[in-house]
C-alpha cells in the first residue's frame, strides 16, 4: 500500500531502489489519488496515463513546455497548443528518470496569487477547499499537499512558488535567478521568472533542485552552480545568524496569527543555537511592489505579444490581419493578462519610459544593493512568506490591489534575484503559515541547512488535517 | 532662383552570411522549401529563448572596425515591439541605444578631393520573415485577401549601417554605396547583393539653399533595389522637394516608395510612421562584452580598405578608372599584371572592359599571361586577342598560341587591299578629303574586315591616312 499522503520523494525512491514497488505502481497510486480527490481540488489540467520513466512521478506546472503534452499556461489562448519540444527542466527531470504525472493548474500566464485567474477554473486548498491554494502555482502546491504528487515544479516571478507552498503547508524554493534554465517556460516576466521545486520537506526540494539546476546553453542568462547541491543534514543552528527586517514589525498587512507563528519560529531558531538580529530593507518594502508592478507587466506586455493567432493556439478570424490579432487576443486572454499588458504597454511607452520602466530599473538596482548590505554578517533574512493564511475563494478576485499585496513579502528578494525558501512553520486558525528564508546569490545550500534544522524542530505535519 | 544642395543620409541593411541564424541554429540560406529552416526559437514558440550567434557579433565588430568605428565595450540588445505577421515574437531583437559600433567614417575619394562620410552607427539585429500578400492591388497587407509567411528568412543576422547626412548628390550616394558594398564583400561577411535582398538601402533626403548649414525636414525613400534606382529615386525626390520649397510650400516628413518603372514616388500612409516601438533591453540576453584582445585581433587582420586602394592606384590611372577597378574587385589583378610588366592604363582598360565583358572571373586569371596579352594586344589580330581574353579564366591558359598569330603589318601585303577599298568608295574618299576625318575608322574597318581581323589596325590606320592625305 503506497500512502501518497505521507510518502516523500526520497522515501519513494527508496521503495523503488529496494524494488518494493515499481515505477508503474507508483504512477498508478498517484493517478488513483488524483482520481479520488482532483474533482474537488482541480490541481491538474491533464494527467498522463502511463509512466514516462522508470523513476518516481512528478507534477509540472502548466507553464512548462512538455513535448507532446498540451501546455496552456492556464490560458484559453493556448488551448490545443502541444509543444514540439521539452523545456530544459522537463528534459532534465525526464533525463533523471522521473515520470510526468500531469500538468498542474496555474493562474493565466502565472499572473496571480490564488490560481483563480486560470481560464480552466480555480484550484482549491486541500486544507480547506473553500479557500485558495495561493498562486500562481496553486496546482502544484495543492497536489503535493493532498498526496496527488510526491513533488513538483512551479515557476516563481514574484512569489508563485513560495506563496502557494506557504498557503498549502509544504516546502518551496525559488532559486537564485540564473541557476535554473527558463528555456521552454511560457514566459511571464523574463528578468524575474525562475523555475523552482515544491515538495513535502527540504531534502526533497534540495534533491529536485540538484536535478534541474545548472547552466543551459539554450538560456543565456543561466550560470553554472559555484558548488554542488548538498542534501541537508543535522539539527543544529549553532553559529547561524538570521536577520529580521526592521520593517516587518510595522507591516499591518501581516495577520496576527501569522505574526505569532513567525515569532514562535524565531524562538525555535534561537533554541537551536541561531542568533537572531535585525537588518534594514526600507526601500524594499516601500518601493518593491510598485517596482515589480512596472517591471513585470512591461516584460509581460512584450512576452505575450507572440500570441497573435498566426502560428499556434487559438485564432479568431477577422477581415484584416489587425482585426484577427485584436479578436484573437480579446477572446483568448482573460482579464488579468489584459490588465498587465495594458500596464506594461503604458510603462514602456515613449515619453513614459524614463518615469516608469527606467525608474523601476533604478529602484531595482537599489534593492539589489540594499539586500546585499542587509545580508552582510547574516546567513539569511527571515520573514513570513505570506502576510495572510489561505483566503476564501472569491475574496480578493474583484480587488487586484489586494491580490497584489499577497506578494508583499516575497517580491523584494525576487527583484534582487536572490534565492528564497518557504517552509511551513505552524498553523493559524487551522491553516498553514510559511516562513521565508532569503539567502545570498547561489546560497541555496545554506538555506537548505537552516530550513532542514528548523523543519526537524518544528515537526509540522504536512498532511492537511481533514485528509489525515 | 537660388541654388539648392541635397543633404542625403543612408540606412543600409546587409544580411550576414553566417552558417546559422542570429539567435538559433537554423541554417541561413536560400532555395529551401518554405518554412523548412525553422525551429521553436525563430518561430517564436512559447518559452523558446534566443542565444547569440558569436560569429555574427565578431563580423559586426569587424565591419565596425573597417568603418573606423568605436567598438562598444558593452553593447545591448533591445526588443522593438510591433505586430506584423513576419515578426513571430511580436518584437524584433535589435541593438538600440547601445549598438556594437558607433562614430565611424568612410573615405569616399572624389574628384574634388577626399570626402569623409560619417558613420553614425552599425548595429546587429535579426531579419524578419518573408510575407507574400495574396489578392488586393498593392501587393501589400492592406487590401490583401490573405497573407502567406515563409519564416526561413526570419532570424537571419542583419547589420544596419546608418550614415551621417554627409552625402551631397545622388551620384555621391551611389559611389558611396558601391564602395561600402565592396568593403562588406571583401570582409567576407555578406554577399551584399541588392537583387537578392541581401543588401537593402533606404535614403533620407532633404535639400537646403547652397551655403546654408540648416537641416530641413527630411523624407525617407524605400524600396529601391539597385544602385541606379537609388540614384534615380534620390534625384526625383530632390527635384520634388526643390519644387515644394520654391512654390512656397513646406516639405513634410514622409516615407516614399520609389517605383523604378515609372519613376514615381508614392507616399506611404503617415500612420505607419507614428508607431511607438516601446524599446527596452532584451531580458533574455546578456550584454555583448567583446574582450579587448578579440577586437585587437580583428583590427590587426583587417585588409587594406577599398578607399585606400583607390587612393593608392589613382596616380597611375585616374579616379574613375581606379574606382572601377576597386569597386569591381579587379584591382588586385591589375596590381599583379602591372607587376608582371603590363602597362598601367592599358592593363586597366583591358581588365575593366574586355575581361569583364567576356565574363571572366578575375581571380582565375594568371597576371603574367594577362600582362603578355596586354603588351601584345596591338601586334596580334583583334580576333586572336578577343579569343585569348575569353580563355583567360582557364587555369591551363597560355598566351603563346595567340601571341604567335602576329597581325599583318607588312605594308606590301596591305597596300593593294587599301588601294582597292579606296577605289571602291570614291564618295567617302571625297568626303574625308572635304573634312569628314571621322571616316578614317570606316576605311580601317573595311580593311580589317577584308583581312578577317588579321591586319594590325595601327599600321592600317597609318597607311590609310597616308594615302588619303596625299
Amino acid at each position: 500500500m503506497i500512502d501518497t499522503l505521507r510518502l516523500t520523494a526520497e522515501e519513494a525512491m527508496g521503495l523503488l531502489e529496494r524494488r518494493e514497488v515499481s515505477a508503474a505502481d507508483l504512477h498508478a497510486a498517484y493517478l488513483d489519488a488524483i482520481g479520488r480527490h482532483d474533482d474537488e481540488l482541480h490541481c491538474y489540467l491533464r494527467t498522463c496515463d502511463e509512466p514516462g520513466g522508470d523513476g518516481i512521478p512528478i507534477a509540472l506546472k502548466d507553464v512548462i513546455s512538455t513535448k507532446g503534452i498540451e501546455t496552456t499556461a492556464g490560458s484559453r489562448i493556448l488551448e490545443g497548443y502541444t509543444p514540439v519540444f521539452d523545456a530544459t527542466v522537463a528534459a532534465r527531470v525526464k533525463g533523471a528518470g522521473l515520470s510526468v504525472l500531469g500538468k498542474t493548474n496555474t493562474d493565466e500566464f502565472a499572473m496571480g496569487s490564488s490560481t483563480e485567474n486560470s481560464a480552466w477554473g480555480p484550484t482549491r486548498n486541500p486544507w480547506d477547499p473553500s479557500r485558495v491554494p495561493g498562486g500562481s502555482g496553486g496546482g502544484t502546491a495543492a497536489a503535493v499537499s493532498a498526496g496527488l504528487a510526491p513533488w513538483g515544479l512551479g515557476s516563481d516571478t514574484g512569489g508563485s512558488v513560495k506563496q502557494p507552498s506557504a498557503l498549502c503547508g509544504n516546502v518551496g524554493l525559488r532559486p537564485t535567478y540564473g541557476t535554473v534554465s527558463r528555456y521552454g517556460i511560457v514566459a511571464f516576466a523574463s528578468s524575474l521568472d525562475q523555475i523552482g521545486p515544491v515538495a513535502k520537506n527540504v531534502r526533497d526540494v534540495a534533491l529536485l533542485y540538484s536535478i534541474i539546476a545548472g547552466r543551459d546553453p539554450l538560456d543565456s542568462t543561466t550560470a553554472e552552480l559555484p558548488e554542488p547541491v548538498e542534501l541537508p543534514e543535522g539539527d543544529s543552528l549553532a553559529g547561524r545568524r538570521l536577520a529580521v527586517p526592521r520593517q516587518v514589525a510595522d507591516l499591518e498587512a501581516i495577520e496576527p496569527g501569522v505574526r505569532a507563528s513567525f515569532e514562535r519560529t524565531l524562538d525555535v531558531a534561537r533554541e537551536l543555537g541561531a542568533e537572531v538580529g535585525e537588518c534594514d530593507l526600507p526601500v524594499s518594502y516601500r518601493y518593491g511592489m510598485p517596482c515589480y508592478y512596472l517591471v513585470a507587466p512591461a516584460e509581460a506586455s512584450s512576452n505575450l505579444a507572440r500570441y497573435d493567432g498566426v502560428r499556434y493556439g487559438v485564432r479568431v478570424d477577422g477581415a484584416t490581419f489587425g482585426e484577427m490579432v485584436d479578436r484573437t487576443r480579446d477572446e483568448g486572454f482573460g482579464p488579468e493578462p489584459k490588465r498587465r499588458i495594458m500596464l506594461g504597454t503604458y510603462a514602456l511607452a515613449a515619453g513614459y519610459y524614463d518615469a516608469f520602466y527606467g525608474q523601476a530599473q533604478r529602484v531595482r538596482t537599489l534593492l539589489i544593493r540594499e539586500h546585499r548590505e542587509a545580508l552582510d554578517g547574516f546567513d539569511a533574512i527571515v520573514t513570513p512568506t505570506s502576510p495572510t493564511v489561505a483566503f476564501p475563494i472569491g475574496d480578493k478576485a474583484a480587488d487586484p490591489l489586494a491580490m497584489y499585496a499577497c506578494d508583499l513579502l516575497t517580491i523584494p528578494s525576487c527583484l534582487a534575484g536572490l534565492p528564497g525558501l518557504s517552509i511551513p512553520c505552524g498553523l493559524s486558525d487551522g491553516l498553514p503559515v510559511g516562513l521565508q528564508l532569503i539567502g545570498r546569490q547561489f546560497g541555496e545550500n545554506g538555506l537548505f541547512r537552516i530550513g532542514h534544522a528548523l523543519e526537524q524542530a518544528i515537526g509540522f505535519d504536512t498532511v492537511p488535517e481533514r485528509l489525515r | 532662383m537660388s541654388a539648392w544642395e541635397p543633404v542625403i543620409g543612408l540606412e543600409i541593411h546587409a544580411q550576414l552570411k553566417t552558417r546559422t541564424k542570429m539567435f538559433c541554429r537554423c541554417p541561413v540560406g536560400y532555395g529551401a522549401g518554405e518554412n523548412t529552416q525553422t525551429c521553436p526559437v525563430c518561430l517564436g514558440f512559447p518559452g523558446a529563448l534566443p542565444v547569440m550567434n558569436r560569429r555574427a557579433i565578431e563580423w559586426t565588430i569587424k565591419l565596425g572596425l573597417a568603418l573606423e568605428c568605436q567598438i562598444a565595450g558593452q553593447a545591448v540588445f533591445a526588443r522593438k515591439n510591433y505586430f506584423y505577421p513576419d515578426l513571430p515574437k511580436g518584437y524584433q531583437i535589435s541593438q538600440y541605444d547601445l549598438p556594437s559600433c558607433i562614430n565611424g567614417k568612410m573615405l569616399l575619394p572624389s574628384a574634388e578631393g577626399d570626402h569623409m562620410i560619417g558613420i553614425v552607427r552599425a548595429h546587429l539585429e535579426e531579419d524578419a520573415a518573408k510575407t507574400v500578400h495574396v489578392g488586393g492591388r498593392t501587393g501589400r497587407i492592406g487590401g490583401a485577401e490573405s497573407s502567406l509567411v515563409d519564416y526561413n528568412r526570419g532570424g537571419t543576422p542583419l547589420v544596419e549601417i546608418v550614415t551621417a547626412p554627409d552625402l551631397r548628390s545622388a551620384d555621391e550616394a551611389k559611389r558611396f554605396l558601391q564602395l561600402l558594398r565592396q568593403t562588406i564583400v571583401e570582409l567576407g561577411i555578406s554577399d551584399a547583393e541588392m537583387e537578392k535582398g541581401t543588401l537593402r538601402v533606404d535614403a533620407n533626403v532633404s535639400v537646403r539653399p547652397v551655403g546654408s548649414d540648416e537641416l530641413r525636414t527630411r523624407t525617407e525613400i524605400k524600396n529601391m533595389n539597385s544602385f541606379n534606382f537609388i540614384a534615380r529615386g534620390i534625384d526625383a525626390e530632390v527635384e520634388r522637394q526643390i519644387g515644394v520649397w520654391e512654390s512656397g510650400g513646406e516639405v513634410e516628413q514622409q516615407t516614399y516608395d520609389f517605383d523604378a518603372a515609372t519613376g514615381a514616388l508614392t507616399a506611404r500612409r503617415s500612420k505607419e510612421e507614428a508607431d511607438d516601438y516601446r524599446y527596452f533591453p532584451e531580458p533574455d540576453l546578456v550584454p555583448v562584452e567583446p574582450p579587448a584582445e578579440l577586437v585587437d585581433a580583428l583590427r590587426a587582420a583587417l585588409p587594406e580598405s577599398p578607399a585606400a586602394r583607390i587612393r593608392r592606384i589613382e596616380p597611375a590611372l585616374d579616379l574613375e578608372r581606379a574606382t572601377v577597378l576597386v569597386t569591381g574587385g579587379l584591382d588586385k589583378l591589375w596590381d599583379d599584371s602591372v607587376a608582371a610588366g603590363a602597362g598601367e592604363v592599358a592593363a586597366a582598360n583591358v581588365i575593366a572592359n574586355a575581361l569583364v565583358g567576356a565574363g571572366v572571373d578575375p581571380a582565375a586569371v594568371s597576371p603574367r599571361e594577362l600582362a603578355r596579352l596586354v603588351e601584345a594586344r596591338e601586334r596580334i589580330p583583334r580576333t586572336a586577342f578577343d579569343e585569348a581574353v575569353a580563355e583567360l579564366g582557364d587555369p591551363a591558359f597560355s598566351a603563346d598560341p595567340y601571341l604567335a598569330q602576329e597581325a599583318v603589318s607588312d605594308t606590301s601585303e596591305l597596300e593593294p587591299i587599301i588601294q582597292r577599298i579606296l577605289d571602291e568608295n570614291p564618295g567617302q574618299v571625297a568626303a574625308y578629303r572635304g573634312g569628314k576625318e571621322g571616316l578614317l575608322g570606316f576605311f580601317v574597318g573595311q580593311v580589317m574586315k577584308e583581312t578577317q581581323g588579321k591586319a594590325n589596325p595601327r599600321v592600317v590606320s597609318d597607311l590609310v591616312r597616308g594615302k588619303l592625305n596625299v
